[in-house]
């Protein structure tokens, strides 16, 4: 049966997936429209997956999903990932506003919002961030005031991503000043609304994917409120699992490293790559990703089993992200000088991707919640250990 | 924790039971201190009443047949208390060396015995202080239609007690044979090696034994390549129960120490050490299940699993133990305390059927790095 599926997704897809993406880096896809949008071969690609509905292929058909069960859906990423390929759908919207909104929205709302997100059409940002609410999110001071027919939003976001080119923001804002996590609420904002300013910020790697997000005397009609007011938190820490579940996963994609440092470095008479420390590191490296691949499956296959585990998911998410900085890494050691191009003639795609690859890697332990508020939640959650008195006390 | 089958979780629910009740770490440090080896009344029950010397033996030879993954589930438990017993080479190495070189008669004569824990059995590949199954230098010349053996072997777990030896030797054509010898045969000469972890390792000399030609396996270095592959799994898997135990017992006591005026599991220092730690264990789980699985399976990337698993159980254990010391403190210094020995046992276990270094390499090759 599920060989079956499996022979079917492999035809559909070696028929249906542009070649010219094969082991592109989806992370400007996914965070750039203009970039992705301006790739004809992506819009092909992103329509025929939407149209399969493999896009959101565990998602009702309603919705414009695929109805596939998990193995199925499992047999799918190996088989895309075989070939070099990636889900055009997975940006925010798919990744963490959908499963929130399967779990908590309104039918209203999920009938909305949903087929946008599973077609690929219209794209979310993440509006939760502040300036003075990083790590410590819960102190978000953005306000929510209910005016009787709508709500009036005031405030500012920071590191949005995709904010610049977002159709809609799902925010955390703060509807009661009296309490901290119990004065939040979960708020869908559409960015066309009057009021919504939003200012890119270029990183280190040259992307702007970032940007921060002005709220000013926005009106949001009050159907637009996920759940109950003052009940946000409860929501974004489960919308913040999907978050870190989908960051901790997928980290293979991206050009192979065997035959890359096969060609870059060369081998020596018996065939092993002739740099041996490069070849130690790499090897090391292979391993690490194989054990973290394993787990993932691993982990998936006692989830199925009924075994799931919230609890390990930050352990997860750094782990995963260990392991893509040391890809990152290597493949610039791999590349040498060539490694190092920023633009332009003298470096082909391969390398100028591996340079700001390598750059957006640091990110990988910041975002979703930093390395170490990753490891202060497994310390709290899954290993029981306790709190550290508070500042002051 | 891989997804059980109700046989396999009854294993595993009947091994956390006993061991910890009949094997505690107390009954290994006895073991230790008086250089028993092993005791030979918990071997009995380990063999006998519990059944475990024949989770992997046929059960036309009174096995039960149950596979590598379950008996992985026992070496676990079994691991978490330093359980000292001949297990993994009687019951692992021993029983698959014989299930895939042995003949028909072989299989009769010794699995029977195995499985009832009557038979004990030692795998003696290493000579020169460093895993090698490549440098075998124990010469098997033909001797009319059998072979004598002349050379030294050290260390072999379980070597002291052993009832029956299974050498890895050189023939005239420099191929690789291994051969059965009784443990008692004439010019055997076995010697307790004294190891820093307490368990029991022999040097043994083969001056002139004479064995017929019934005693060699089918297979040659192929075979000693797949026996020592069982072994070491199974040895990473015990590895993942005392890595595990090293690691519990210290979080425990992070939530208990007080320093400062604060427990010291409120440390951040201390928390994120020990979120290290579990996902180093998460994913040497996930490679010692996948190791045994693909043994059971018998599927071709099983050398390349087992060592993987094999080199992070290494570092994970070592991790483990090592922190087990550093966060105790001085009282984990003590030999009263339970910490030194996890980490003694880090040091043999490593080492044994190749250590990190080894298995890093091996899987190099085989991975076409």
């Amino acid at each position: 049966m599920s060989e079956a599926f499996r022979a079917e997704a492999r035809a559909w897809l070696e028929a249906n997936f542009p070649p010219s993406l094969a082991f592109k880096n989806p992370v400007p896809y996914q965070n750039d429209a203009p970039y992705a949008e301006g790739d004809p071969d992506w819009i092909v690609w992103r329509d025929r997956m939407a149209e399969k509905g493999w896009g959101a292929p565990g998602w009702p058909k309603m919705y414009g999903g695929g109805e596939l069960d998990h193995e199925q859906t499992k047999i799918l990423t190996q088989e895309m990932r075989r070939i070099g390929a990636f889900n055009p759908m997975k940006m925010t919207g798919y990744t963490m506003l959908g499963p929130t909104l399967l779990e908590f929205g309104t039918e209203e709302q999920k009938a909305q919002h949903l087929p946008g997100v599973a077609k690929g059409v219209t794209r979310w940002c993440q509006g939760f961030s502040e300036p003075g609410a990083g790590s410590d999110l819960a102190s978000l001071q953005t306000k929510c005031v209910d005016m009787g027919d709508h709500y009036l939003v005031e405030g500012q976001k920071i590191w949005t991503s995709g904010a610049n080119h977002a159709d809609w923001c799902f925010a955390l804002v703060r509807t009661d000043t009296s309490s901290k996590q119990g004065g939040i609420s979960f708020l869908l904002i559409d960015m066309k609304s009057e009021g919504v300013e939003t200012r890119p910020i270029t990183l280190i790697s040259g992307s702007t994917h970032f940007c921060e997000m002005f709220l000013n005397a926005v009106k949001v009609p009050k159907e637009n409120l996920v759940g109950e007011i003052n009940k946000g938190w409860g929501i974004a820490k489960r919308l913040l699992q999907f978050e870190r579940d989908s960051l901790s996963e997928g980290r293979g994609e991206g050009v192979p490293l065997l035959p890359l440092a096969q060609e870059r470095v060369g081998t020596d008479a018996e065939g092993r790559i002739a740099d041996s420390d490069l070849r130690t590191r790499l090897v090391a490296h292979a391993m690490r990703a194989q054990a973290y691949n394993l787990t993932m499956g691993r982990i998936a296959a006692e989830g199925k089993a009924g075994q799931r585990n919230d609890a390990l998911v930050p352990v997860l998410k750094n782990l995963g992200s260990d392991v893509a900085q040391v890809r990152a890494d290597l493949i610039m050691e791999i590349l040498g000088e060539q490694g190092l191009g920023w633009s332009g003639e003298g470096y082909s795609d391969v390398e100028l991707d591996a340079s700001h690859q390598w750059l957006h890697a640091r990110a990988f332990s910041i975002y979703g919640g930093s390395f170490e508020i990753q490891n202060n939640i497994a310390a709290k959650v899954l290993l029981g250990l306790p709190s550290a008195p508070a500042p002051g006390r | 924790m891989a997804v059980l089958t109700e046989e396999q979780t009854m294993l595993r629910d009947m091994a956390a039971e006993w061991v910890p009740d009949r094997a505690p770490v107390t009954a290994f440090r006895r073991v230790a201190h008086e250089k028993l080896g092993h005791d030979p009344e918990l071997w009995s029950e380990i063999a006998g009443t519990m059944g475990w010397a024949g989770i992997l033996v046929p059960e036309e030879h009174g096995g039960s047949d149950f596979g590598y993954l379950s008996m992985g589930l026992v070496l676990e438990e079994m691991g978490r208390t330093l359980v000292a017993s001949p297990l993994i080479a009687t019951g692992v190495l021993g029983v698959s060396a014989l299930r895939l070189g042995g003949n028909a008669e072989q299989q009769a004569a010794w699995l029977p015995r195995i499985a009832t824990g009557e038979a004990i059995v030692a795998f003696a590949c290493d000579e020169d202080g460093r895993h090698d199954p490549a440098n075998v230098k124990l010469t098997a010349k033909r001797d009319g239609d059998g072979f004598r053996l002349d050379g030294v072997k050290a260390p072999v777990s379980e070597g002291v007690s052993a009832d029956l030896l299974i050498v890895a030797a050189r023939d005239e054509a420099g191929e690789i044979v291994l051969l059965l010898v009784p443990g008692d045969a004439a010019g055997v000469t076995r010697t307790r090696l004294d190891r820093i972890d307490g368990r029991e390792a022999a040097l043994i000399r083969f001056d002139g034994v004479i064995v017929g030609a019934d005693a060699a396996l089918t297979g040659g270095a192929a075979l000693l390549d797949r026996v020592l592959d069982r072994g070491r799994a199974g040895l990473a898997a015990e590895m993942l129960g005392s890595a595990t135990q090293a690691f519990d017992t210290t979080v425990d006591y992070l939530k208990t120490r007080v320093q400062f005026g604060q427990l010291i599991g409120s440390f951040q220092a201390l928390q994120h050490r020990a979120v290290a730690m579990q996902g180093e264990l998460l994913m040497t789980r996930s490679a010692v299940e996948a190791a045994l699985a693909a043994l059971d399976e018998d599927r071709d990337d099983a050398p390349m699993l087992v060592s993987l698993a094999k080199a992070i159980a290494g570092d994970t254990l070592r991790l483990c133990s090592r922190e087990m010391v550093q966060m105790h403190g001085g009282i984990g210094m003590t030999e009263e305390h339970d910490a030194g020995l996890y980490y003694k046992r880090s040091a043999t276990a490593d080492a044994t059927g190749g250590n990190g270094a080894f298995h890093r390499e091996r899987y190099a090759r085989l991975a076409g790095y």
